[in-house]
C-alpha cells in the first residue's frame, strides 16, 4: 500500500502565532487524522516483517545489534576468563582462536556500526530533519533484512562442522586462505560481510538522500541537527569504505575456491594487498563507527547544560576533516609490514589529532558555563569524552612508527581501541538510547538504575583496560589463548578480567531497567528533556509519517525556539510577535497530509 | 543544492590531491587507484548539483525564509508496508549461502529473488499491497 502525503503544517510562520512554553506540547496526539493514519498497514509479525517505517526498523536494528552486543560480551566474557589464569583450560586453543574471531566481527560490523546508523539514524534522522521517513522505505527494509540474514549467516559458523572462523575479525592472508582456515564457517564469515555491507551501503544511500532531499522548510544545510550532519558524513564514508570491503570479500573467496592466487604468494599473488584493500575499508570503518556516536555526544552535552552547541559550523567541518583525513591513514594499521609509506601516513594520522581536538574542545565549550544537569545520558557523555580522550591519546601515540613497532599486536593495541571503541559504540551509544528512549516508546528509563548502569561500566572500563595497556608494554601480545606464569602478567591479568565482569554486572542493571520501564512504565511526555532539536517538537513516540505540524525553522535548535521564544532573535524570525508567556496556548494545527 | 554540491565536490577535490600526492610519494598501485576512485565519488554528483543549483530556484529546504507557500505541494508517496523487502533479503541470503553449500540452494534463491524482483515492480505501478 502505498500512501501520498501532504507537508505538515507550518506553525507560526505566517500572522500571529500562539506559542507553547518549554515542557512540550501534545504535538502529535488529539489529531483524528494521525490516529487514523497510524491504523494502516498489519499488526504483529507481520507488521515486523512488512513495514517499511523508518521507526519500525530503526527500532528492530537496534534491538538485533544489541542481541548482538550481548553475544559478544559473553564471548567477551569466555576470552577474559579464560586469560585469568596462565594456562587457562576453559576453552580449546581453536575455540579460543573463534571467539576472539566472532567477539570481533559481532562488535565491529554486527553491533557498532548497525546500532549507530541502522538504529538510531535510522530512527532519529528523520524526525530531525522533519521528513515522513526515509527517501527510499522499501530500501530502508531491505537493508535491515539483510544485516539480520548477515548476521545469522556469521553465527551460522559455530554450527558447522570445523567451526566458526577463526582467522581474527581482520581475516589477514594468508591465513584466511583455504589452506590455512579450511571449512563452511571461514566462508559463511566472508558471505555475512557480503550481506551486512550491501546492507550498510544501502543505509548510507537512505541517509544521503534523506538529509539532502526530504529536510523541512527552512532547514538549510546549516540548520540541520549535528547528529544529523554526522549521520550524512557517515554515509559518504560508508560509499568509499565498503564497496572496497566487498571487492576484497570476493577476490579472497575467488582464493579460496576457484583457484585465483591474488593473495598467495605460490601463484604470483601479493598478501600485503590484502591489508591494503581491507585497510582502505578498514580505516574509515574506524569513523563510521565513530561519527555517529560524536553526532550523539554533539545533541547531549547542549541538552543537558541548556547551551547551544558551541562552534557548530566548527563542528560540521571538523566532521568532514576527520573523515576525509580518516580515508588516508589505512596503512598506519601496515607500519610494521616494512613496505608502506612511514612519514604519509603517520602524518595524516597526526593530523587528524586536530579535527578530533576541535570537537573535543567544542563539547567542553558546550558545558562550560551552562546549567549542568548529570542525568543518565549526560554522564555517559561525560563517560565516553574520558574514556575516548585515554583512548585518542595512546592513539597518537600509536601514529609514531616507533612506537608502533614497539607495541604492533601486543595488548597495548588492544587496550588502545578498545577504550576508542567502547568509549563511543558503547558509551556514547547508551547515552543515546537512554536519551532517545523516551522519544522511542513514550516512556522513561528508570534514572537511578540508569545511574547505577553507569558507575559500574564506568569502573569496569578502567579496571578492564588499564592493566592491558601495562601488559601490552611488558610485552604479552594478543590473541594468545595461554602465557606461562613465569611471565608475571598474571596479577594484571586476573583485574582485567575483574573488570570485565563488572562490565557484564552492568548491562544487568540495564535489563533490569528495560524491564523495569516495561512493567511500570512512567510517560515521559513529547520533550521531557527540554530538547533543541525539531525531534523533540513532535509527540512521543511520533506518529505515523513523523508531524502533524512543523514550527518555523530558523536555526539547527528548532524546537528550543519553539518552547523558549525569549530566546529568539528578531532577525531570524522576521516578523513573528514574540508569544504572551502568562498565556500559553496550543497553536492551532491541521493535518493536511495522510493516507489516500 | 549549492551548499551539497560544494559538498561533494570538496570531498572530489580532497582525494584528487591525496591520490596524486599519494602517488609521487609511494609509487603505490592500489592505494593510488582507491584515491582516484573516491575522487570521482565526489567530483560526478557535486558537479551535477552544481549545475542544478544554477539552473533552478532554491527549494524551500535551502530557503531560509521558507514559508507555508514555499511548502506547498505534495512531499513524495511512501509505501506503508511491503512485503518485498523481506522476501527479497531472504533470496540473497540464499544466495549467499549457495556459494557456501552448493548449487542444490540456487533454485530457491534465485526464485525468491525473481518474485521479489516483479513484486517490487507490480508494487510501484499499481500501488499494490502486502
Amino acid at each position: 500500500m502505498t500512501t501520498t502525503i501532504d507537508p505538515p503544517e507550518l506553525v507560526g510562520a505566517d500572522g500571529p502565532e500562539e506559542i507553547q512554553p518549554e515542557g512540550g506540547a501534545d504535538h502529535g496526539h488529539g489529531h483524528d487524522a494521525h490516529h487514523e493514519h497510524a491504523e494502516h498497514g498489519p499488526s504483529g509479525i507481520l507488521k515486523w516483517l512488512t513495514s517499511t517505517d523508518h521507526k519500525v526498523i530503526g527500532k528492530s536494528y537496534m534491538i538485533t545489534s544489541l542481541v548482538l552486543f550481548f553475544i559478544a560480551g559473553i564471548m567477551a566474557l569466555v576470552i577474559r576468563t579464560q586469560l585469568a589464569d596462565p594456562n587457562g583450560s576453559l576453552v580449546s586453543f581453536q575455540t579460543y582462536n573463534e571467539l576472539f574471531t566472532m567477539h570481533g566481527s559481532l562488535m565491529l560490523y554486527l553491533f557498532a556500526g548497525p546500532f549507530a546508523f541502522g538504529g538510531l539514524a535510522n530512527y532519529v534522522v528523520p524526525l530531525q530533519v522533519g521528513a515522513p521517513d526515509m527517501a527510499y522505505p522499501r530500501l530502508n527494509a531491505l537493508s535491515y533484512w539483510l544485516y539480520l540474514s548477515g548476521s545469522c549467516v556469521m553465527m551460522a559458523g559455530f554450527l558447522v562442522a570445523g567451526g566458526a572462523a577463526s582467522y581474527g575479525w581482520v581475516a589477514y592472508a594468508p591465513l584466511s586462505d583455504a589452506i590455512n582456515s579450511p571449512g563452511a564457517g571461514a566462508d559463511l564469515w566472508l558471505m555475512a560481510l557480503g550481506l551486512t555491507g550491501f546492507s550498510a551501503i544501502f543505509t548510507g544511500v537512505n541517509l544521503i538522500a534523506t538529509i539532502f532531499y526530504l529536510r523541512a522548510p527552512g532547514m538549510t544545510m546549516f540548520r540541520v541537527p549535528i547528529f544529523s550532519w554526522e549521520m550524512l558524513v557517515t554515509g559518504v564514508l560508508i560509499l568509499i569504505a565498503f564497496p572496497v570491503l566487498f571487492a576484497a570479500v570476493v577476490l579472497l573467496f575467488c582464493d579460496r575456491h576457484f583457484g585465483t592466487h591474488i593473495f598467495t604468494v605460490q601463484g604470483g599473488g601479493v598478501p600485503v594487498l590484502w591489508q591494503n584493500l581491507f585497510w582502505f575499508f578498514g580505516h574509515p570503518e574506524v569513523y563510521i563507527l565513530a561519527l555517529p556516536y560524536f553526532g550523539i555526544v554533539a545533541e547531549i552535552i547542549p541538552t543537558f547544560s541548556r547551551k547551544p552547541l558551541f562552534g557548530y559550523k566548527g563542528m560540521v567541518f571538523a566532521t568532514m576533516a576527520i573523515a576525509a583525513l580518516s580515508t588516508g591513514v589505512w596503512a598506519h594499521h601496515m607500519f610494521t609490514t616494512g613496505v608502506v609509506l612511514l612519514p604519509f601516513f603517520s602524518l595524516l594520522s597526526y593530523l587528524i589529532a586536530v579535527p578530533t581536538g576541535i570537537k573535543f574542545f567544542n563539547w567542553i565549550g558546550s558545558m562550560w558555563g551552562g546549567q549542568l544537569s548529570f542525568q543518565t545520558p549526560m554522564l555517559f557523555c561525560i563517560g565516553f569524552l574520558l574514556a575516548f580522550l585515554m583512548g585518542g591519546v595512546t592513539g597518537v601515540l600509536l601514529a609514531s612508527p616507533p612506537v608502533d613497532f614497539m607495541t604492533h599486536d601486543t595488548y597495548f593495541v588492544v587496550a588502545h581501541f578498545h577504550q576508542v571503541l567502547m568509549g563511543t559504540a558503547v558509551f556514547a551509544g547508551f547515552a543515546g538510547f537512554y536519551f532517545w528512549y523516551p522519544k522511542m516508546f513514550g516512556r522513561m528509563l528508570n534514572d537511578k538504575l540508569g545511574k547505577l548502569h553507569f558507575w559500574l561500566l564506568f569502573i569496569g572500563f578502567w579496571v578492564t583496560f588499564m592493566p592491558q595497556y601495562i601488559v601490552g608494554l611488558d610485552g604479552m601480545p594478543r590473541r594468545i589463548a595461554s602465557y606461562l606464569a613465569s611471565n608475571g602478567w598474571t596479577s594484571l591479568n586476573v583485574i582485567s578480567t575483574v573488570g570485565a565482569w563488572i562490565i557484564a554486572s552492568s548491562f544487568l542493571v540495564f535489563l533490569v531497567n528495560l524491564v523495569h520501564s516495561y512493567m511500570k512504565p512512567v510517560a515521559a511526555g513529547d520533550n521531557p528533556w527540554d530538547g533543541q532539536s525539531l525531534e523533540w517538537f513532535t509527540s512521543s513516540p511520533p506518529p505515523h509519517h513523523n508531524y502533524t505540524h512543523l514550527p518555523p525553522i530558523r536555526s539547527e535548535r528548532a524546537a528550543w525556539d519553539y518552547n523558549h521564544p525569549e530566546h529568539r532573535s528578531e532577525h531570524k524570525f522576521g516578523t513573528m510577535v514574540p508569544p504572551d508567556h502568562s498565556e500559553p496556548a496550543m497553536a492551532e494545527a491541521t493535518t493536511s497530509g495522510g493516507a489516500s | 543544492m549549492r551548499i551539497t554540491g560544494l559538498f561533494l565536490v570538496l570531498i572530489g577535490i580532497f582525494f584528487a590531491i591525496m591520490g596524486i600526492a599519494y602517488w609521487f610519494l609511494s609509487y603505490e598501485d592500489s592505494g593510488f587507484l582507491m584515491l582516484i576512485g573516491s575522487t570521482g565519488l565526489g567530483v560526478f554528483p557535486g558537479l551535477y548539483y552544481l549545475w542544478w543549483s544554477r539552473h533552478m530556484k532554491p527549494r524551500a529546504e535551502d530557503d531560509p525564509n521558507a514559508s507555508v507557500a514555499a511548502a506547498a505541494g505534495i512531499v513524495d508517496s511512501f509505501p506503508v508496508s511491503s512485503i518485498w523487502p523481506f522476501i527479497f533479503g531472504m533470496g540473497a541470503m540464499l544466495a549467499t549461502l549457495t556459494f557456501v553449500f552448493g548449487l542444490w540452494l540456487a533454485p530457491m534463491s534465485a526464485t525468491l529473488i525473481l518474485i521479489a524482483a516483479i513484486g517490487f515492480t507490480v508494487e510501484s505501478r499499481r500501488g499494490g499491497n502486502v
